[in-house]
This record gives C-alpha cells, sequence and structure tokens, in this order.
C-alpha cells in the first residue's frame, strides 16, 4: 500500500509532534519522581563511633545508625563454635560465619528483619532468643542464629552486615 | 448551540435564571428526584448513602483537624496530644474522625456485601463493580497513611511493615521502598508525604465516588430479587420514597457511632499508638487496624515473603474479576439454592480471616488462617465458577411485582400486609 507523498508528509509531522510531547511530558514528571528519593542530606547521614571496651563475653548492645538499630554483640565460645558448626549449603541464605564476622568474638548486625523490618528480639537476656539461640522476631516469627543468619520462619535473608572498621581494640566505627 | 434545545420549566424563577444557563437543576431534579427505584429495595440499599455521608463527614472534620497538626517526627505525637487537650473540641474532632474510619470501613464492608449476596456485580453493572473496589483499594491506602500521623507506636511500625511489603518485589523492591519512603527507614521525609497523601486521597475517592454513582443511574439499582424494572407498578421515585427511607438509615447509624465516639471511642483503638514511636523497639504484637486484618491474616499464612504479599494484593485484585468469573445469569442468592449457603460461608470465612488476623500467627490461629486463605480463593476460582454450571435456581418472579402478588397469595383477606399501597405505586406522570 503506497501512501502518497503528501500522507507521509502528515504523518511525519504527527510522529514527530506525538514524540516531542511524550520526551518533554516524561522530561517534566522526572524532578517530580526523583523528588521524592532520599534528599542529600539524608544519603549525607554520616558514620558512628561505638565504644565497645565495656561490653562483656555473651553481651550486646544496641545502637543508632542511621535511624536504624544497630546490635553489636561480643559472642561466647559456645555461640562462635554453634555458628561454625553450620554447613552454609543447607541455609535459606547460604554464608560461613568467616564471612560475617571480621573478628570472630565481635558480631554486628543491623538489627532490622529481613522479612518486613521489625526490630528482633534476643538483645536483652530476658528476651527470646528463638530456637537457634540468636534473635527472634516476634512480628511474623522468624528465628536468627548466632550468627544472625535466618534459619525458620519467613524472613528471606540473613541480618544484614553493615559497613565497618576496628578503629582500634575498643572503638568501632560503623558506617 | 442548539436552539432547539428543550429548556426545563420550573415555577422558580431563579431555577429558571441558572436551569437556563447550566442544566443543573433538571440533572439533579432526574438524578435524585425522578429517579426511579425497586420498590422491594431493603434497608441494605441504604448503605451506599451512609457511605457518602461518612466520606463528606471524614472530610470535614480531617480538614479542621489539619489545622491543628503538625507533620514533623519531634512534633507529631504531641499536636496530637494538644489537639485532645488543648484544642477546643478537638478531642471531639479526632474522635469522629478515628471511630468514623472504623465505621465508614463497616458501612462499605455491608455494601460489598450487599453486592455480593443480591448479584449486584453483574450485567450491566460490570464497570460499577470495578469502580466500587477501586474505591475500597483508595480507602485502604487512605486509612493506612493516616493511622501512620498520629506517630505512635503502632503508627510507626504498621508503617515499617506495611512499606516492607514493596521490598518483597524481585530486584527493584528495594529501591522502589527508598523511593516511597523518601529515606532508608520510615522519618520524616515519609510523614510528611504520607500527610500530603492522606490528605488528597481522600478527594480523589469522592471523584471515583461520584463516578460510581452516575454508573449505577445508568441502569438503575438493583434489588434483593435481582430482576429489572419493567413497568412503573415495580418502582418508586427516589423522592421521596428512598430519601427518606435512607434519613431513617441515617439517624439508626447516627446513634450507634455517636454510642461508640462518646461511650467508647477507644474501643477499637490500638494502646500502644499512645506510645510515643520508637524506632529501636517494635511492639510485641504488631496489629493492623481490625477492618485490615483480613488481609493481614492472609499475608502472614504463607510461609514465603513475596508469596505472602502476592497473595494479599491478589486476594484484592481477584475481586476486579468477579462479574467474570460467576457464569450464572442469575443475580440475587435469594434464587441460588445452593451458590447462596458457599456465599455466606464466604462472609463467615472473611470474619474469621480477621479474627485470626489480630491474633499473633502460631499453632492453631496459623492453621485455620491457612483453611482460611485456602476458601477465599477456592470461593473464587472454583466454586463460584462451577456452582454457576452446575446449579439449578429456584424460578424468578415474572417482575418485582409479582414478588408481592405472590406474598399476599397464601392469605387473601388476612390484612393488607404485602399489599403496595396506593401511595407505593409511582407516580405515571413521570
Amino acid at each position: 500500500m503506497a501512501k502518497k507523498p503528501k500522507n507521509k508528509r502528515r504523518d511525519f509531522l504527527q510522529l514527530s509532534t506525538v514524540t516531542l510531547g511524550a520526551v518533554g511530558t516524561a522530561a517534566f514528571i522526572w524532578p517530580f519522581l526523583k523528588s521524592m528519593s532520599p534528599a542529600e542530606d539524608t544519603l549525607a547521614a554520616g558514620s558512628t563511633e561505638v565504644d565497645i571496651s565495656a561490653i562483656e563475653e555473651g553481651q550486646s548492645i544496641t545502637i543508632k545508625w542511621r535511624g536504624k538499630p544497630v546490635f553489636i554483640k561480643k559472642r561466647t565460645k559456645d555461640e562462635i563454635n554453634a555458628a561454625k558448626m553450620v554447613q552454609a549449603s543447607d541455609l535459606r541464605d547460604p554464608q560461613d560465619d568467616a564471612d560475617r564476622v571480621q573478628k570472630e568474638e565481635w558480631l554486628v548486625l543491623v538489627g532490622v528483619c529481613t522479612h518486613l523490618g521489625c526490630v528482633p528480639l534476643g538483645q536483652k537476656v530476658s528476651d527470646m532468643k528463638g530456637e537457634y539461640d540468636g534473635w527472634y522476631c516476634p512480628c511474623h516469627g522468624s528465628h536468627y542464629d548466632t550468627s544472625g543468619r535466618i534459619r525458620k520462619g519467613p524472613a528471606p535473608k540473613n541480618l544484614d552486615v553493615p559497613p565497618y572498621t576496628f578503629l582500634n581494640d575498643n572503638t568501632i566505627k560503623i558506617g | 448551540m442548539d436552539k432547539n434545545r428543550k429548556v426545563h420549566q420550573f415555577k422558580n424563577p431563579v431555577l429558571n435564571w441558572i436551569e437556563f444557563r447550566l442544566p443543573i437543576i433538571s440533572y439533579f431534579k432526574k438524578e435524585y428526584g425522578d429517579y426511579p427505584m425497586p420498590k422491594n429495595c431493603n434497608y441494605f440499599w441504604s448503605f451506599g448513602a451512609l457511605a457518602t455521608i461518612t466520606l463528606v463527614t471524614m472530610i470535614v472534620s480531617g480538614i479542621f483537624l489539619a489545622m491543628n497538626y503538625t507533620p514533623h517526627t519531634d512534633m507529631a505525637f504531641d499536636s496530637v496530644e494538644r489537639i485532645m487537650r488543648d484544642v477546643n473540641y478537638g478531642w471531639l474532632m479526632r474522635y469522629i474522625h478515628s471511630n468514623g474510619a472504623a465505621f465508614f470501613f463497616i458501612i462499605v464492608y455491608i455494601h460489598i456485601v450487599r453486592a455480593m449476596y443480591f448479584g449486584s456485580y453483574k450485567y450491566p453493572r460490570e464497570l460499577n463493580w470495578i469502580l466500587g473496589v477501586f474505591i475500597f483499594l483508595l480507602m485502604m491506602a487512605t486509612s493506612f497513611l493516616g493511622y501512620t500521623l498520629p506517630w505512635g507506636q503502632m503508627s510507626y511500625w504498621g508503617a515499617t511493615v506495611i512499606t516492607n511489603l514493596f521490598s518483597a518485589i524481585p530486584f527493584i523492591g528495594e529501591g522502589l521502598k527508598t523511593w516511597l519512603l523518601g529515606d532508608y527507614n520510615v522519618g520524616n521525609a515519609t510523614l510528611n508525604r504520607f500527610f500530603a497523601l492522606h490528605y488528597v486521597l481522600p478527594f480523589v475517592i469522592f471523584g471515583v465516588v461520584g463516578l460510581h454513582v452516575a454508573a449505577v443511574h445508568v441502569h438503575g439499582s438493583n434489588n434483593p430479587d435481582g430482576i429489572d424494572i419493567k413497568t412503573n407498578n415495580d418502582s418508586v421515585n427516589f423522592f421521596p420514597y428512598m430519601l427518606i427511607k435512607d434519613t431513617v438509615a441515617m439517624c439508626a447509624f447516627g446513634v450507634a457511632i455517636s454510642a461508640v465516639i462518646f461511650f467508647g471511642p477507644n474501643l477499637m483503638a490500638e494502646v500502644d499508638n499512645y506510645i510515643p514511636a520508637d524506632p529501636l523497639v517494635t511492639p510485641a504484637h504488631i496489629v493492623p487496624n481490625w477492618y485490615l486484618a483480613p488481609f493481614y491474616a492472609i499475608l502472614r499464612a504463607v510461609p514465603d515473603k513475596l508469596g505472602g504479599v502476592l497473595l494479599m494484593f491478589g486476594a484484592i485484585v481477584i475481586l476486579f474479576v468477579l462479574p467474570w468469573l460467576d457464569r450464572s445469569k442469575v443475580r440475587s442468592c435469594n434464587y441460588r439454592p445452593i451458590y447462596k449457603w458457599f456465599m455466606m460461608g464466604f462472609f463467615v470465612n472473611f470474619f474469621v480471616l480477621g479474627y485470626v488476623g489480630m491474633l499473633p500467627a502460631e499453632g492453631l490461629y496459623l492453621l485455620i488462617a491457612r483453611v482460611g486463605l485456602l476458601y477465599y480463593f477456592g470461593f473464587f476460582f472454583f466454586i463460584t465458577p462451577f456452582v454457576g454450571w452446575i446449579e439449578k435456581p429456584s424460578k424468578l418472579p415474572l417482575s418485582i411485582s409479582d414478588v408481592y402478588a405472590k406474598n399476599i397469595a397464601p392469605n387473601i383477606g388476612g390484612g393488607e400486609k404485602g399489599i403496595p399501597s396506593p401511595a407505593m405505586q409511582k407516580d405515571t406522570n413521570l
């Protein structure tokens, strides 16, 4: 079906007008969508230094980093062994304990359940720690082990390990 | 313009002046005056009007609350407490608004039950049903956003759990969640945008309600027998009959909601929401508003994060296609001897899901939630199409008037019960 040259010209004009309009509209909408993303000052939220000298073996503290709770735990020998004994391939989110810690007695975790974002229990001595003696999320029943790995319940992933460095033996810098 | 346009003539010259320039008077006369309603409609048909009145009440009380509310994480909780203690009648505005939301859902659930049981979603009212489900979705979004604003523990953790649902989406989930929150967790940016959206969405709802009402007026209202109006004898004018009936319903509703507002304003509130939000401590049980609990039960019944989220949203989305899942031409369940019981079972099941949705997801409760989940989806995917195919419906009345003729047949001479009085007969000079 050969079109007349006149029609071709009209088609071209129509197509280019619509295309230009669509691109223009998209360019107009983009700043509005982008304004909903985290602002620069939010992104710039800095790092936190924590003094860990007062933490006894088996004890755990919660600090706030970028608005989220971070767990810092000094693990006992038993807890370290329990975490190491597990075969990574048996896990839902396979990871060796060695890949989750820098010094094996110090476990640093973002204390946010990977299911729907509650803060798991297990920081206090009196808390429920779940079937794997780590953390237990009361919202929907996820159990984490002594390495913060998901073992049972609806959560899909292990508790996140935030970026951190040991400034010296008594201080951790998180972020 | 059309010079031959017929202009309605009214006795009042002011009305005539307006009508000539904007034919809005005749529109209202047609849609809310002479509009024919099936004369067998019972009080179930008053819930649309009740819902509209509640929506307006929510918008008005909300605007006045907004005049004293501060959407900032440091001040939101205190500003709500100030509304309760210091602002003149602030407590009344807030209790009207918080309990009004709960009653809005009660009314809309009854409205949906009515539409399902009497088959109002079927031809030719499918689009009307779709608009209705859309309103329901908007209502759920709006109520969730509003629940965040007092910035109590339930506000904060409810917002955290619900926005985390989006992180279940593969690949883009985390990014989408961060974009929705404006931060890596629920914070001030989140509270600000939630307030802005909570303010604007009710007006969107109001617009869709306008379409919803306009759509039902095209083919007229359904009725308990699910048959069409055939003659003038089958209907009554909206004014005054249905207006008076809706007014009676509104009085009863007013008594019920006043009883709660004045004597039990916190019956449906969660105690934990009177504790200011704390990002480091999760309450032992995060409980959704009861009117969203059935969907929360479905979410928790699935041991997989993405699966739970998909089924929860699926439970709402499935409603959109109900008109095409149901193959039966008979609208009213009164004439469907088998489906009727499955339908009632569906309502009971929904109620049970809501009940277990408020309880911890473990042991027997989890089992009940899973059985409820199976029935919920089984009802739509298997029972509804299958029963429509095998069921033999009872004989439908020939017309709406015929229903009354049958009712009086057994007790002829036994009084006037059931006989449509002359006043109920519609004027023929429509």
